[in-house]
């Protein structure tokens, strides 16, 4: 899979990540690197320490010790609004919608850093105003024709079915446009159907719109169909880092899973 | 299911007490028009007041004790400044001065304590409160003030031909009933209608989120607690063109806190519709209940306005907890 996308320089560079909470280290030592319009899965067991990754790479979390490079300069700690300004998006393994909103609106809100009407022509409703207001609406209807959830535009995300939300978020992380996306578990509690659309959708924006990915999963069929490379963590420690075919036959791996029923 | 069955009796209550004085006989539907009239005019600065409550409770999580600091303060302001310029100009002026305000707390007082527990911005907020009352008067003085809207106060009849002697209402009181519904009605319309509103409702929802998708927290506090400003300001001149600038209208702004008990803390639609319930409820209750409760327990009578409120939001809390539109809060397990 994946086509004739070819795979690019390094976008973002972990160097000796470390992050503890009190006493629980949720990362050590951990490094690796995720390439332009590439797919990179992080797996690992319940707790390994891959949604902790992510808040680093998004600037949830700020790691005691280690480096980020992104975009080829060293970052320094940011905070989340300055990573999605920088233009990482993410979506959330307890799904993050904004529960009073409709369909339409969340996805709205993630044009938020694109729109640049002030606030005093936005309240006095200036043409300029209104103008981007349709622009981006646009935008928008076409994330929605996208992922194919255009008969829920106007319901409250918070009746949707749980596979719909989990489509809502991805429509809300696509909607900024993001360089680098990170999915934190985008299939989890799906059906096999629902599992498949999710799949269909994540490679077509990577092919599409050659965003690079970041994906956490735990369905190693998934992940082994839709990844170009994988990292395995497990208790904070990366275990291995490759492609599909070498994690498979990965040794350290293949004991990491081992009564860990998945 | 419960909570709808709580909720009819409570409606079946307040209605019975609303139409009891017509149905008894106890008013003529003339006056007793009037009296809900009054009602719903002081009910809608409540609402205005409340709106400001809820704006900052959803935005940032803070139960802002100081609303009803920031209502004498916008008031003072204004009333000082149009001793030297006209009142419009005055009122621009104290709008700044309420955004500039909105600033400093979100500096000084929101960011360094940002993520501490409600009971630290509670206190944090008490801090605010006592200072912002201070400073009003350091700055601008702790006399009774005026503040002139130019509108005639006379009060004039209307409905002569419906209801047998008119009703009698003020100029001035429909005017600043009007002036509030507005905005009342302008913010709802902000909120649903334009990118920040959907910023604020979004970091209502949820702050992670909301800063994931790059919309700037701090930005949006100083927003919020600049709307807030902007309506402490609008009640502030209202009150203090009707009573007088004076430290006791900070304790009416405080009537806000029964209508959002009553409405539900995060409600929009809560503090309107909660605004107007006790508005009525008190006037309702200071005209036709008091002199009851003077001929039943040889009382003296006065002052249910003062506690009315109060009472009826202890009421809700007891059968009511999350208010008429408060959300239920289910975890995720
Ligand atoms: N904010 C936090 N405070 C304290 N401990 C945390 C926090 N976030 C994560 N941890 C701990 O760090 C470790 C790694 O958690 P993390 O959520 O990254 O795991 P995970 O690999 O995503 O697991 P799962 O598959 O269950 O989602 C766990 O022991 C977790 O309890
Ligand atoms: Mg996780």
């Amino acid at each position: 899979m994946g086509g004739g996308k070819t795979i690019g320089d390094v976008v973002l560079d972990l160097q000796g990540i470390s992050l503890s909470f009190g006493g629980v280290r949720a990362l050590q030592d951990v490094t690796f690197d995720v390439r332009e319009h590439e797919v990179r899965a992080i797996i690992g067991p319940n707790g390994a320490g891959k949604s902790s990754m992510l808040n680093v790479i998004n600037g949830v979390y700020h790691p005691q010790q280690g480096t980020v490079s992104y975009l080829g300069a060293k970052r320094h700690d940011v905070n989340t609004h300055e990573a999605a300004v920088q233009g990482i998006a993410r979506t959330f393994q307890n799904i993050a919608l904004f529960k009073g909103m409709s369909v339409l609106d969340n996805i709205m809100t993630g044009r938020n850093l694109r729109m640049k009407s002030g606030l005093l022509a936005q309240a006095f409703r200036l043409p300029s105003a209104e103008r981007e207001e349709l622009e981006h609406r646009e935008a928008v209807e076409q994330v929605i024709d996208f992922l194919e959830i255009q008969a829920h535009r106007k319901t409250p995300v918070g009746r949707l079915p749980y596979g719909l939300q989990k489509r809502v978020d991805l429509a809300r992380a696509l909607a900024m446009e993001p360089k680098l996306l990170l999915l934190d578990e985008p299939m989890a509690g799906m059906n096999v159907e629902e599992k498949q659309d999710m799949c269909r959708f994540i490679l077509d924006v990577n092919d599409q719109f050659g965003t690079t990915i970041v994906l956490i999963e735990h369905d190693m069929g998934v992940v082994m169909d839709i990844s170009d490379r994988v990292i395995v963590l497990d208790y904070g420690k990366k275990i291995g880092d490759g492609t599909p075919d070498e994690i498979r036959g990965n040794q350290a791996v293949i004991d990491a899973y081992l009564g860990v029923s998945h | 299911m419960k909570k709808n069955r709580n909720l009819m009796i409570l409606f079946a209550v307040l209605l019975a007490g609303l139409i009891a004085p017509l149905v008894t006989g106890a008013s003529g539907a003339g006056f007793w028009v009037e009296v809900l009239l009054g009602g719903l005019m002081a009910g809608v600065l409540y609402s205005l007041v409340a709106l400001g409550f809820v704006l900052i409770f959803k935005a940032s999580g803070v139960f802002n004790f100081a609303q009803g600091a920031m209502v004498l303060f916008a008031a003072l302001s204004v009333a000082r400044m149009a001793e030297k310029m006209p009142l419009w100009a005055a009122m621009l002026m104290a709008v700044a001065i309420m955004v500039v305000l909105a600033f400093v707390i979100e500096r000084l007082v929101l960011r360094p304590l940002v993520n501490q527990d409600p009971v630290v911005l509670l206190m944090a907020t008490l801090g605010v409160t006592y200072f912002i009352d201070g400073f009003g008067q350091t700055v601008w003085g702790s006399d009774i003030y005026e503040i002139d809207l130019g509108i005639a106060r006379e009060p004039v009849m209307i409905l002569q031909s419906v209801f047998d002697g008119g009703i009698l209402i003020n100029k001035d009181d429909v005017a600043a009933t009007a002036a509030a519904a507005l905005l009342v009605i302008l913010l709802a319309l902000f909120f649903q209608k334009t990118k920040t509103g959907r910023a604020l409702r979004a970091v209502a929802d949820d702050h992670l989120a909301a800063q994931s998708i790059g919309i700037p927290l701090n930005r949006i506090w100083v927003i919020v607690w600049s709307l807030a400003g902007v309506v402490a300001l609008v009640a502030g001149v209202v009150w203090g063109a009707k009573l007088g600038v004076q430290f006791s209208i900070s304790q009416v702004a405080l009537k806000a806190l029964p209508v959002v008990i009553l409405g539900g803390f995060t409600s929009i639609p809560g503090a309107i519709i909660g605004g107007l319930i006790i508005g009525v409820g008190e006037k309702m209750a200071e005209v036709f209940l008091a002199p009851i409760a003077v001929k039943a327990f040889d009382l003296a009578g006065g002052g249910i306005e003062n506690w009315f409120a109060y009472v009826l939001a202890l009421l809700f809390l007891l059968v009511l907890p999350e208010g008429l539109f408060g959300e239920k809060h289910i975890d995720r397990v």
